[in-house]
């Protein structure tokens, strides 16, 4: 295995007029007990456009990202220091309310997860908990949240039927749906086609790019191609770094880093 | 001996202890059965039993148990529930959880006759509930409670990692996220776990001779005001229930039909058991169903 430089970094940074930011990390560091698992990570994720997060297994990817809205305080040894910028509030506090965050950035995960409930009940299930009793506001909510991903076609006769049921790129979608029913800001999906087959991965893929005019999405991928096909921007991590971040097209056709272009190139490690 | 000749060997050897196992079953429930429902009839069902002439029943008997059942089931399913769900979604892990799990298996294995000795000193002596239907639905409540914990426990974490993240990313708290995401799924496994444990209450003996009494005073069913010595719902009259009632006339009854009582009450509970399991089958498969909409 080739040792890469890991002082060497190129990270974009985005000057305030020419791009609204909608989340940035300072200085992010997770540790799991005594491991430092990320090791300090500074990015910024502009408004409306989708980025996508690359790199090896074990680089911290998932890591990072379920630090973005504090998943990982779930997790009962893990510890998330530095900064967390969302509207100009460092989330990353004790004294933020993390239920009312997750609201504002929704999540999706690599294995479809529908609750055991009707497929309407998914997407409203959430809604509901947080006060919206209006019959007729669910049904719209349904309704606007399965076309947008592109599932009310399939599904749209079978709403009181098992999420369950559904083929697993299908769940995927309907898993999106429910995330996007909450009216997000800022959508975090984790390797979200990696359990998929080729079709559905593509449909997904599909269902993204439509939604980028309305929601800021940070995407991790094992899958090169995907990134380079869904993504405007692209960091590169590895061993818990991110050692270059700037816009796809450059980052896949002439990266300034020698490990980022082995990567891209096939040629890592 | 070829890999496929000791296959087919293994598969008859399996199939040759599958079915003796089921063989002793059916000859035993057939001999009670058999022995018992020819006993059986609204009149035995209904009537008090009678300690020196023939002709009794184990009306009272009967009534006992289903009382004791359902008070101990009110008393130890909101606490095992309590208990299965902060072991599986919010214990953490270490000596003190670990004490608490080991302590229920342990529990869990005592026999019910040293439960029953323990609820005799605990609640007959100490706290001088006396022989009483209390005393009987607590130490029917020490008795089950480990099982029913565990059986929450394990129910709750059969259910995906995955729907609790689901949860939490929208924006749930954990205990919305437990309360209406993952209870419900585990509903059926949950409900089963109860109903067995039912059926277990139901047919116990040895834990109610020293607490609930071996004694039946008669009762007076036109008078159900709880605080009335002789009605059927005060929890402080001593109770005899059908398995305590089967145990006694075997070992001293004096009834001169007393082995036809004693088959018929046995045939009772064994079908009254029997009920409990296929109760618990049908209630499970239906939540589940309905829970998961499919």
């Amino acid at each position: 295995m080739q040792a890469y430089d890991l002082t060497q970094t190129a990270l974009k940074k985005f000057s305030p007029e020419e791009q609204e930011i909608a989340l940035s990390t300072q200085n992010l560091r997770v540790f799991y007990g005594k491991h430092e698992q990320i090791k300090g990570i500074d990015l910024q994720f502009p408004r409306y456009k989708i980025s996508a997060i690359i790199g090896p297994s074990g680089s911290g990817k998932s890591t990072y990202l379920r630090s973005l809205n504090r998943m990982n305080d779930e997790v009962s040894n893990a510890r998330v220091t530095g900064k967390i910028c969302y509207r100009q509030l460092d989330i990353n506090q004790r004294n933020i309310d993390v239920f009312e965050m997750r609201k504002h950035i929704g999540m999706v995960f690599q294995r479809p997860n529908p609750f055991a409930k009707s497929i309407y009940d998914n997407i409203t299930f959430a809604p509901k908990q947080h006060g919206l009793k209006d019959k007729t506001k669910l049904d719209q909510l349904v309704e606007t949240t399965l076309k947008q991903v592109g599932l009310w076609k399939e599904v749209k006769d079978s709403l009181t039927k098992s999420a369950l049921a559904l083929s697993g790129g299908q769940q995927q979608r309907l898993c999106i749906a429910r995330t996007i029913a909450m009216k997000p800001d800022i959508l975090l999906l984790d390797e979200p086609a990696s359990a998929l087959d080729p079709l559905s991965t593509s449909v997904v893929e599909d269902t993204l790019a439509q939604l980028k005019t309305h929601y800021t999405m940070i995407i991790v991928t094992h899958n090169m191609q995907q990134a380079a096909r869904v993504s405007d921007y692209t960091a590169f991590f590895y061993d818990g770094r991110a050692l270059e971040y700037g816009a796809t097209s450059q980052i896949f056709t002439h990266p300034e880093i020698k490990a980022t272009d082995d990567y891209v190139s096939g040629h890592f490690g | 001996m070829n890999v496929k000749r000791q296959d087919k060997l293994a598969t008859i050897i399996l199939y040759v202890i599958a079915g003796a196992i089921i063989l002793v079953l059916v000859a035993l429930l057939a001999f009670i059965l058999i022995q018992g429902l020819p006993h059986v009839s609204w009149h035995f069902l209904t009537a008090p039993a009678r300690a020196f002439e023939a002709g009794g029943g184990i009306g009272i008997q009967l009534f006992n148990s289903f009382y004791l059942l359902v008070l101990a089931m009110l008393i130890s399913v909101p606490l095992s529930l309590g208990a299965g769900i902060y072991l599986s979604e919010y214990a953490k892990k270490n000596w003190l959880t670990g004490l608490i799990r080991t302590s229920i298996e342990i529990l869990s294995s005592l026999p019910s006759v040293v439960v029953g000795l323990f609820g005799f000193l605990i609640f007959v002596i100490q706290f001088n509930f006396g022989f009483s239907i209390l005393s009987g639905a607590l130490v029917l409540t020490v008795f089950n409670l480990p099982l029913l914990t565990r059986n929450v426990e394990e129910s709750l974490a059969s259910i995906s990692h995955a729907q609790r993240e689901a949860g939490l990313a929208l924006g749930l708290s954990r205990w919305e996220t437990v309360l209406k995401i993952i209870v419900p799924e585990a509903l059926p496994g949950i409900v089963t776990g109860m109903i067995l444990g039912a059926g277990r209450v139901f047919g116990e003996a040895a834990a109610l001779i020293y607490t609930a009494g071996q004694s039946a005073p008669a009762l007076d069913f036109t008078n159900w005001n709880p605080f009335y010595i002789a009605s059927p719902l005060n929890p402080m009259r001593p109770a005899e229930t059908l398995a305590v009632h089967i145990w006694k006339i075997n070992s001293e009854g004096i009834m001169p039909d007393a082995v036809a009582v004693s088959a018929g009450a046995s045939a009772v509970l064994i079908v009254a058991v029997l009920i409990f399991n296929l109760v618990a089958r049908w209630l499970g498969q239906r939540l589940f169903k309905k829970m998961t909409s499919s």
